[in-house]
């Protein structure tokens, strides 16, 4: 299964995990500081900041793109609840 | 008509600035509100009007049955068909539960809502309208021109609501605030300088409403202090026409932290509660206290939450920044005081503050789980797995704790150990 790596800037801690895996699966285990409220894409509470690897997750959808808009998120802000690791990619809370 | 007024028995508007009118009504015989507050003599819906050369704007309505009373006082200073603007500060049906009879009276109107505002209006007004409503979303310093009178607008999310905001009638330097600054209190005589002594509502208000959003209020006050304020005027209670600045002022001194004056800049605050039945619990806390003490920029406490009250410790975590939690495992279950501690929480933000949890137990020892689990829930990080000990903790147990406690501490002042890359697989 293919691999890629997630790092949490915020604790420094860097995990490797199966390619596809949710973002909000692995925090909450590694104890980061990215916290949750609906944990299905609309209240907008796990926001964070992609700081690297942005293509590297897979595409918001339409919904997630609204909820971001609606939290005026910066640039590279996605919700850790709905975003899936594709390939290496580095994250903090916003 | 101040010094006699009386809106229990007059129906009809009442103007406070030239233009300006209070079109609200009274609810005086509410004693819970929104389940979480009591109201010992009830509260308002106040709803204003405002005309201009260039038309009338309705900014907030009134709680669905008090209609009646709204319309009334709206007819007596202006035609349904003068209206051009109606401004939502907040959604809560307390304030829009007239909304759909006004936009089918006055549908000319264009209705103004903050940018967060959209999706709870949908929500909200579904079952009395198959077609959404028209309407324009605003943020901060958007205006609205009623010909020689304007309103701007100030983005203020969370208080209370995230849709929240403020409006503000720059010629007459009148703000509308939404629920900020309100109180349930209910006084025919309308306004600070004459109702009764509205401090405890005042204070209770921001207690439950705007305390868990303090950094909210603290930005949304850095919006509005810089307005010249001749009136304050609230969704809830008195208008605050008389020195209305006060009131700006202790918003903000409620919104300042009195623990971190007392610790300084430099020091984390870090508490530990516990109960414990047999003294196993409670040696473990000892020990983490000792651990957690040895690191430099921490205060460390302790307490048996068998010695105290829900209330100061609520205060106390408020101002904390790290939160651990010690209880027992009785009947599968943290023990009782531990979670009437933990579901007390919802007045104070806990977002991002580090949580952590221990216990002793004798047979199965789900407590420690359990209130890692709450602490999750509350928004709280959990950055370790709890220490659990079966019945009476050996030596090595409490030196295991003591490294908690002192692990703990660490991360709190940002001196995590790092663990190399972590397979996900490793992870419980």
């Amino acid at each position: 299964m293919a691999k890629a790596k997630i790092t949490f800037e915020d604790i420094n801690q860097t995990v490797s995990v199966p390619a596809g895996t949710r973002i909000i699966e692995i925090s909450e285990k590694i104890g980061a500081g990215v916290i949750y409220g609906c944990r299905e894409g609309d209240c907008g509470t796990c926001m964070m900041e992609v700081t690297e690897g942005w293509n590297n997750l897979t595409e918001p959808s339409v919904l997630e793109e609204k909820v971001l808009r609606e939290n005026m998120a910066g640039r590279h802000y996605r919700l850790a609840c709905q975003a899936q690791i594709l390939g290496d990619c580095k994250v903090k809370p916003a | 008509m101040a010094d006699t007024l009386n809106v229990a028995t007059w129906k009809e508007a009442v103007e406070f600035a030239p233009g300006v009118h209070w079109i609200g009504a009274l609810d005086p015989t509410l004693r819970t509100f929104d389940i979480i507050l009591k109201t010992a003599n009830g509260t308002t819906y106040n709803s204003y009007l405002v005309r201009g050369s260039g038309g009338v704007a309705i900014i907030d309505t009134v709680k669905e049955g008090f209609e009646d009373e709204f319309f009334h006082r709206l007819e007596s200073v202006a035609r349904y068909d003068e209206i051009r603007v109606i401004v939502l500060n907040h959604l809560e049906p307390d304030h829009s539960g007239a909304l759909p009879e006004l936009m089918r009276r006055a549908p000319q109107a264009r209705l103004y809502i903050s940018t967060r505002a959209t999706t709870m209006l949908k929500a909200l007004l579904r079952p009395n309208r198959e077609e959404p409503f028209e309407y324009t979303t605003v943020t901060t310093n958007d205006r609205v021109s009623l010909g020689d009178r304007h309103l701007r607008f100030l983005h203020t999310p969370f208080l209370h609501w995230p849709d929240t905001q403020c409006t503000y009638l720059e010629e007459q330097q009148v703000l509308f605030s939404g629920d900020v600054f309100g109180c349930h209190y209910c006084d025919s005589r309308l306004f600070n300088d004459r109702v009764g002594d509205f401090r405890f509502s005042f204070d209770y208000y921001y207690a439950h409403i705007m305390r868990p959003f303090k950094q909210w209020v603290m930005e949304a006050l850095a919006l509005i202090e810089p307005l010249k304020l001749k009136v304050v005027a609230p969704t809830h209670g008195p208008i605050l026409r008389e020195r209305p600045r006060r009131y700006v002022a202790h918003y903000r001194e409620l919104s300042t932290s009195s623990l971190s004056r007392e610790l300084g800049d430099t020091n984390k605050s870090l508490i530990i509660f516990y109960m414990s039945s047999y003294g196993n619990t409670a040696r473990m806390a000892e020990a983490i206290y000792q651990g957690a003490d040895t690191v430099e920029g921490v205060r460390v406490s302790l307490y048996d939450l068998e010695g105290g009250e829900v209330a100061p410790f609520v205060d106390l975590i408020e101002d904390a920044d790290a939160l651990l939690f010690g209880s027992p495992t009785i009947n599968g279950d943290a023990v009782k005081p531990v979670w009437d501690l933990l579901s007390s929480l919802a007045v104070v933000n806990l977002k991002g503050k580090i949580g952590a949890a221990f216990g002793s137990y004798g047979w199965s020892g789900e407590a420690v789980r359990m209130v890692e689990d709450r602490m999750r829930g509350l928004k709280m990080r959990v950055p370790r797995e709890g220490i659990r000990v079966k019945l009476i903790p050996t030596q090595e147990e409490l030196d295991e704790c003591t490294g908690f406690g002192r692990e703990i501490a660490n991360i709190l002042v940002g001196k995590e150990v790092q663990r190399g890359v972590i397979e996900f697989s490793d992870l419980t």
